[in-house]
């Protein structure tokens, strides 16, 4: 027992852990929808573009989460509005706004060398360095995203099952997508601290692709990811306190065994039901009788071919 | 089709309608209407701007000029309300973690009550249409683990929720075998007969035909509309088509041939030992019973 209470002596731990399960969980439960549309690419980017903006801020001597989150949300818009180009899709439009994006910053740390310490800790994550403030402003964010995916869950699931049918169905599209972006931008944000601007992407995608493997149903899947995502952010604080290593890199471990997990169980049962059906069903001969022969028809202006016999049928007899 | 036949107002009206891009007209001055309880095909070649139509209705597709309206209201670029579309099956994410009955649910954004879960209520007004549609046991399944025919009953059940008066299809017979097709438009025959208006685009002329009550040849204006019947001649599916088309007549028996150079094809068909076949077809159908169904389209 002394092994997962020892640690919450420490306030340090306490911070982290909450940051770490709230940051866990949100990130987890956006994930499911970044997984479905298919972007996954764009948690990746998106942390790096918002790298660019917290250097901006902090050069400029704006407010981190202001500043970043601002340059985070118009990246986003970008990307959307270069994307529907044609002839440049959306995985390169992420590639070369938030690259872009990264470069700014990249170069403006190189510039004034003087910042690259605390820069460090955003690319790679700093759970100890997460204040009762940030803590405050974590909480504030994920109780606001998570409210707000709550209370447009219809519009955001008709939105990522098929934004073109949602709109003919009445869906505000356009504003669901904008709601998404800033939830997103602000997601990433609160949880570069944690995560590290490296891992951010991972947190997002693993717990959802790990519920995707697990269930067919929407609903269980939000379900699975989050709790997926709050598991992964304790564990990974403990296995990062317990190895002293950085606790960006213990959550996505955390997150990359429970895939591995889920993975072979799915493999697994899989084989177990192909199996118990290949020894439960008898296989059957599917012998056609020689007087029913394929015989193309056409039936009041309609031509198709079905089986056909000369001989009477039981019926007819 | 005579004014009598029909109340006044059109259901939807295009008046001079050009849509499309400006680099890209798809179809100009486009003027067409569809009465209540109509249930009518649109065929046409690959790109003669069939999508674009369905699409123009339902308020997506961009409108140059002209204006179409929705039971007398102008709706240009907006949804109309009160319509039901089903998309073709091959656009569908088979892969998507939804079952029938939250795919079903969508369609009930307009009525719902956007609670996250379904209301006692809604739930009621599903499973009782998906019973009608005979895949109610199906409810809880995933939507990849139906048959072809079943997957499209989802989307028609999506498109049928809310009561609409107008219901779209877009190609519902592609991607289906010859059963399922024929099982859908009988499906639609009768949900039509129930009231509601249908127009739907598809590639199978032999189906419209043994079908549907009335056909819109369309290839960016349209070429000609009626009874598949008399609408449905060499000459007019030719120039719809811009390629030869063989239209052949037996009895009541239509048979489309839209294989490239159909007119060669079937010449050999017909004057040769297969020709006494067809003949054969056309008696033997008279005795399989499908005589209701091609008056059950002329009721229409």
């Amino acid at each position: 027992m002394n092994f997962i209470t020892d640690p919450l002596k420490y306030e340090f731990f306490v911070h982290g852990i909450m940051a770490a399960s709230l940051v866990g969980g949100i990130c987890a439960l956006i994930g499911v929808y970044i997984v479905l549309r298919r972007m996954s690419y764009i948690g990746h980017g998106l942390s790096h573009a918002v790298f660019g903006g917290a250097v901006v801020s902090t050069v400029m001597q704006w407010n981190f989460y202001i500043g970043a989150g601002t340059w985070g949300f118009l990246s986003v818009l970008l990307i959307n509005a270069v994307a529907r180009k044609k002839k440049v899709g959306a995985d390169a439009a992420i590639g070369v706004i938030t690259t872009a994006s990264f470069a700014v910053g990249v170069a403006i740390i190189s510039r004034y060398r003087k910042f690259t310490k605390s820069f460090e800790a955003t690319l790679f994550g700093n759970i100890l360095g997460v204040t009762t403030e940030d803590l405050w402003i974590i909480a504030i964010v994920v109780l606001v995203s998570a409210l707000l995916i709550f209370v447009f869950y219809r519009q955001f699931l008709f939105t990522t099952f098929d934004a073109e049918v949602a709109r003919i169905y009445g869906v505000p599209v356009d504003w669901v997508e904008r709601l998404f972006s800033l939830i997103l931008a602000s997601v990433i944000i609160v949880s570069m601290q944690v995560m590290g601007v490296t891992m951010i992407a991972a947190g997002i995608i693993m717990p959802a692709v790990t519920a995707r493997v697990l269930t067919d149903n929407f609903n269980k899947m939000v379900f699975l990811s989050v709790l997926l995502g709050i598991l992964g952010g304790t564990l990974g604080m403990y296995t990062s306190f317990y190895f002293d290593v950085s606790s960006g890199a213990t959550i996505v471990l955390v997150a990359a065994g429970f895939f591995v997990i889920a993975y072979l169980y799915q493999m697994m049962r899989e084989k177990f039901w192909a199996f118990k059906q290949a020894r439960d069903v008898p296989v059957l001969k599917e012998e056609t009788p020689t007087h029913i022969h394929l015989h193309d028809e056409s039936h009041s202006g309609f031509y198709h071919v079905h089986e056909h016999s000369h001989e009477k049928s039981e019926d007819q007899e | 089709m005579s004014s009598s036949e029909h109340p006044p107002q059109p259901l939807i009206s295009f008046s001079k309608v050009t849509c499309g891009y400006k680099e890209k007209i798809v179809f100009k001055d486009l003027s067409l209407m569809l009465f209540p309880r109509q249930f009518a095909g649109l065929v046409g070649p690959s790109g003669a701007g069939k999508s674009t139509l369905l699409k123009a209705i339902l308020g997506i597709s961009p409108i140059l000029s002209g204006n179409i309206t929705f039971a007398g209201k102008q709706v240009n670029g907006s949804v109309p309300p009160d319509v039901g579309y089903v998309p073709q099956i091959e656009t569908v994410d088979w892969d998507f973690p939804v079952t029938v009955e939250q795919v079903v649910a969508m369609g009930l954004y307009r009525k719902s009550t956007r609670l996250p879960w379904l209301t006692g209520g809604e739930r009621s007004v599903i499973r009782e249409l998906l019973d009608r549609l005979n895949i109610g046991h199906y409810a809880e399944r995933q939507i990849k683990l139906l048959s072809g025919g079943e997957q499209q009953r989802v989307f028609l059940a999506r498109a049928l929720v809310a009561n609409p008066k107008l219901l779209i299809l877009d190609e519902p017979t592609s991607g289906v075998d010859v059963k399922t097709q024929h099982a859908i438009l009988h499906l639609l025959g009768e949900i039509n007969r129930k009231g509601v208006t249908i127009l739907l685009t598809t590639h199978d002329l032999n189906a419209v035909a043994r079908h549907l009550p009335w056909v819109i040849c369309f290839n960016q204006k349209v070429v000609a509309q009626g009874d598949p019947d008399e609408v449905f001649t060499s000459e007019v599916l030719s120039r719809t088509y811009q390629s030869d088309m063989a239209v052949f007549r037996q009895g009541d028996v239509m048979m489309v041939d839209d294989s490239p150079k159909a007119g060669h094809h079937f010449a050999k068909h017909v004057h040769g030992a297969d020709s006494q076949d067809y003949g054969h077809h056309h008696t033997s159908h008279e005795s399989h019973g499908h005589h209701e169904s091609n008056e059950e389209r002329h009721r229409h």
